[in-house]
C-alpha cells in the first residue's frame, strides 16, 4: 500500500553526485527549476534531456528509479496535455483535426509536445535531487542556504532541526503504519472493500493509533533532547562539515553553460537551431 | 493433522534493488496440531518474516505454505485464514485504538461477522483469560491501562477470535522478569483453553525452553537446528556458532564445569541441576563445595 512512496527516496551509490555538497545541489536544482521554463525550443529540451542523462549515468542511478517518480505524476502530465492540444494553439494555424467545437491545430500539437517534455524533465531532474542526496544532508543545506535570514530573526536553526526530524521520521512512520496495518489485517480488518464511507472508516484502526504512537514518540524525543541539554544556540557545531569539492566546481561550471546556452537560445537565437536542426517541421 | 506445512520457502526483500536481503533461504518445516514450537534466532534471521507468512501478511514468493492442509496463496481462504492462525506482534499495545478496552477486543470477532451475543461472550472469556476480568477493565480506555495491562488487552483481541493456531513475535519485548512470567503462564493457559497449537518467537531462551516442545532454529534465513530444547541447547558448539544465548541453567552448568564439575549438558532445568549436583556430590564422597 505504502510501498511506492517515491518522495525522499535516497538510491545508495558511490559517485561524485552523491558526494556533492548539498548546498551546491540545491542551487543547481533551483538553476534547472528556473532554466526549464525559459526553454521554447525542441533543442532546449534536447539539451536538457542530455544533461539529464549525463547525470543519471555519472550517479549510477537505474533508469527504473528515475522513471518511478514521472510514473507518480503520469495522470497530471496527461490531463495537462490533453487540455493543451485542444486549448492551446494559435489562432489561425493549421487545423488538424476538428470535431464539432474541439479542434487540434499543428501549434496546439506543439504547445503539448513541449508542455509534456517540459513537465517530465522537471520532475525527473527534481527527483535526481532526492535521489542523489540523503534527507539529512538535504535539511543541512537548506539551513546552510537560509542562514543570512538569522539577521532578519528568523529562527532558521529551529527550523532545520523540525525539518530534519520530521524528515528522520517518515521512514518510521511509514515502518510503523505498515505494522500497524499488518497487525490489524491480521484481526480481519479489511481495506479495500465496500463504498467509500466503509473505507475511510476501515482506516480509523489504522490511524488512531498511529497519531497515539506519534504523540508519545515526540514527547519521549522532547524529553531525551531535553535532557542532552539541546538547544540552538550558535555554540552549536556540526558533525559533518560540508566542504566544496572539485565534483562542485565542475558542475557548478556545467550547469551555468547550459543555463547561458538555454537563454541564449530564448533570446537571441530564437529558434535558429530548431530551424537548421528540424528544417520545415517545426 | 500437520497444522503447519512450509515447503521451499524463500522471501527476498526490496527484490532487484541494491539494498536487496535474503531473509528466508529455502525454510522446509512441518507443525502438528497440539505442538508448541519455539522460533530462535539472532536478529536478522527471519524469524518475523517467517511467521508472518503464516496467516498470509506475506505472500509466498516461492515455495508453499500450507495451513491444516489449505495453502495461503488461495485467495478466497484469506479471510478465514487471519481468524484461524491469531497473530501477536512486537508490542502488540501499540495497536489498540478503540475508547474501550471490550471493543477494541471486540474488534476481530465483529469482522468475524459473529452475532452480537457470540461476540459478547467471547470478549467476556478472552478478557478473563488474559486476566483483565470484564467487570473491571470492559469501560476502560486501553490507553489509560499499565504496560502490561495493554499487552495483555491486545492478547485479548486476538484470543477473542479464537484462533486454531495462535503465533506470537516476542511477546516478551520490553517486560521485566515478573512480567515475562506472567506473560508465559498466560501463554501456557492459553494454549490449554483455546489454541492447542503455538508458534512463538522470541530472544528470551529460558521462556523457550521452558514453553517449547520443540525448538527450531534460525540463522540467516536458514533452519539450522531443529528439535527439543535439550537437543538443540545439549549442542553447545552450534549454539556459540549461530549467535545464540544459551539458558540461564545451562549457563550454570558450563561455569560449573571450567570450575572442574563435569554434568550432563543436556540440564535445562533447576530441578535437573540440583538432582545432578546432589548425585556429583555423592560420587565424589561429599566434598560439597558447589
Ligand atoms: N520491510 C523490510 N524491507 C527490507 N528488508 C527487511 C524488511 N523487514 C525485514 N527485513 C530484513 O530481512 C531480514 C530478516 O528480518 P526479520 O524481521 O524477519 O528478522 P528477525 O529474525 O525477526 O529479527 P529480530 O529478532 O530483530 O526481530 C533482516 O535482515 C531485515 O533487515
Ligand atoms: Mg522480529
Amino acid at each position: 500500500m505504502f510501498k511506492d512512496v517515491s518522495f525522499g527516496q535516497y538510491y545508495p551509490a558511490n559517485s561524485p553526485i552523491h558526494r556533492m555538497d548539498a548546498r551546491v545541489k540545491l542551487i543547481i536544482t533551483l538553476m534547472f527549476v528556473v532554466g526549464i521554463f525559459f526553454i521554447k525550443s525542441y533543442f532546449g529540451f534536447m539539451l536538457t534531456a542530455a544533461l539529464l542523462i549525463t547525470i543519471v549515468l555519472v550517479a549510477k542511478l537505474p533508469i527504473g528509479s528515475v522513471l518511478k517518480s514521472v510514473r507518480g505524476v503520469l495522470f497530471i502530465v496527461a490531463f495537462t496535455a490533453l487540455i493543451n492540444l485542444f486549448l492551446g494553439g494559435e489562432n489561425g494555424s493549421e487545423i488538424l483535426w476538428s470535431w464539432k467545437k474541439l479542434v487540434i491545430t499543428v501549434s496546439s500539437v506543439h504547445t503539448t509536445i513541449k508542455m509534456v517534455l517540459r513537465l517530465v524533465l522537471l520532475i525527473t531532474g527534481a527527483s535526481l535531487l532526492s535521489l542523489t542526496t540523503t534527507p539529512v544532508a538535504l535539511a543541512d543545506g537548506v539551513e546552510s542556504l537560509l542562514s543570512p535570514l538569522r539577521l532578519i530573526k528568523v529562527p532558521v536553526r529551529d527550523i532545520a532541526m523540525i525539518m530534519s526530524i520530521a524528515l528522520r521520521f517518515i521512514p518510521t512512520l511509514f515502518e510503523e503504519t505498515h505494522k500497524i496495518i499488518a497487525a490489524q489485517k491480521s484481526r480481519g480488518a479489511a481495506f479495500d472493500t465496500g463504498g467509500p464511507l466503509q473505507r475511510a472508516k476501515a482506516l480509523l484502526p489504522v490511524l488512531i493509533p498511529l497519531f497515539v504512537n506519534s504523540f508519545r514518540r515526540a514527547d519521549e524525543l522532547a524529553f531525551a533532547m531535553d535532557s542532552r541539554c539541546y538547544n540552538a544556540t550558535d555554540n552549536r557545531t556540526k558533525m559533518k562539515v560540508a566542504k566544496i569539492g572539485l565534483a562542485d566546481c565542475i558542475s557548478s561550471l556545467v550547469m551555468s553553460g547550459y543555463f547561458v546556452v538555454i537563454m541564449l537560445d530564448r533570446y537571441f537565437w530564437c529558434g535558429l537551431v530548431d530551424t537548421l536542426m528540424f528544417g520545415g517541421l517545426v | 493433522m500437520q497444522a503447519i506445512k512450509i515447503t521451499d520457502l524463500t522471501y527476498i526483500y526490496s527484490k532487484k534493488t541494491p539494498s536487496e536481503k535474503v531473509a528466508l533461504a529455502g525454510v522446509n518445516l512441518s507443525i502438528n496440531e497440539g505442538e508448541f514450537v519455539t522460533v530462535v534466532g539472532h536478529t536478522g534471521s527471519g524469524k518475523s518474516t517467517l511467521v508472518q507468512h503464516l496467516n498470509g501478511l506475506i505472500k509466498a514468493q516461492t515455495g508453499v505454505v500450507e495451513i491444516c492442509g489449505i495453502p495461503t496463496s488461495n485467495k478466497k481462504n484469506l479471510k478465514q485464514l487471519r481468524f484461524d492462525v491469531g497473530m501477536v506482534f512486537q508490542y502488540p499495545e501499540y495497536q489498540l485504538f478503540e475508547d474501550t478496552v471490550a471493543k477494541d477486543v471486540a474488534f476481530g470477532p465483529k469482522n468475524m461477522k459473529l452475532s452480537k451475543e457470540e461476540i459478547d461472550k467471547r470478549v467476556r472469556r478472552a478478557m478473563d483469560l488474559v486476566g483483565l476480568p470484564y467487570e473491571t477493565f470492559a469501560e476502560r480506555s486501553p490507553f489509560e491501562l499499565s504496560g502490561g495491562e495493554k499487552r495483555r488487552a491486545a492478547i485479548a483481541g486476538v484470543i477473542a477470535m479464537e484462533p486454531k493456531i495462535l503465533v506470537l513475535d516476542e511477546p516478551f519485548a520490553g517486560l521485566d522478569p515478573i512480567g515475562v512470567k506472567e506473560i508465559t503462564e498466560l501463554v501456557l493457559k492459553l494454549k490449554r483453553e483455546i489454541c492447542p497449537t503455538v508458534v512463538m518467537v522470541t530472544h528470551n531462551m529460558d521462556s523457550a525452553c521452558e514453553l517449547a516442545d520443540r525448538i527450531v532454529a534460525l540463522c540467516d534465513g536458514k533452519i539450522v537446528a531443529d528439535g527439543s530444547p535439550k537437543e538443540v541447547f545439549g549442542d553447545r558448539n552450534l549454539i556459540k556458532e549461530i549467535g545464540l544465548d544459551v539458558p540461564f541453567v545451562a549457563r550454570v552448568v558450563d561455569r560449573l564445569e571450567e570450575e572442574g564439575i563435569s554434568l550432563d549438558k543436556t540440564i535445562l532445568t533447576i530441578d535437573e541441576l540440583t538432582s545432578a549436583l546432589e548425585e556429583y556430590k555423592k560420587l565424589k564422597g561429599g566434598d560439597g563445595n558447589v
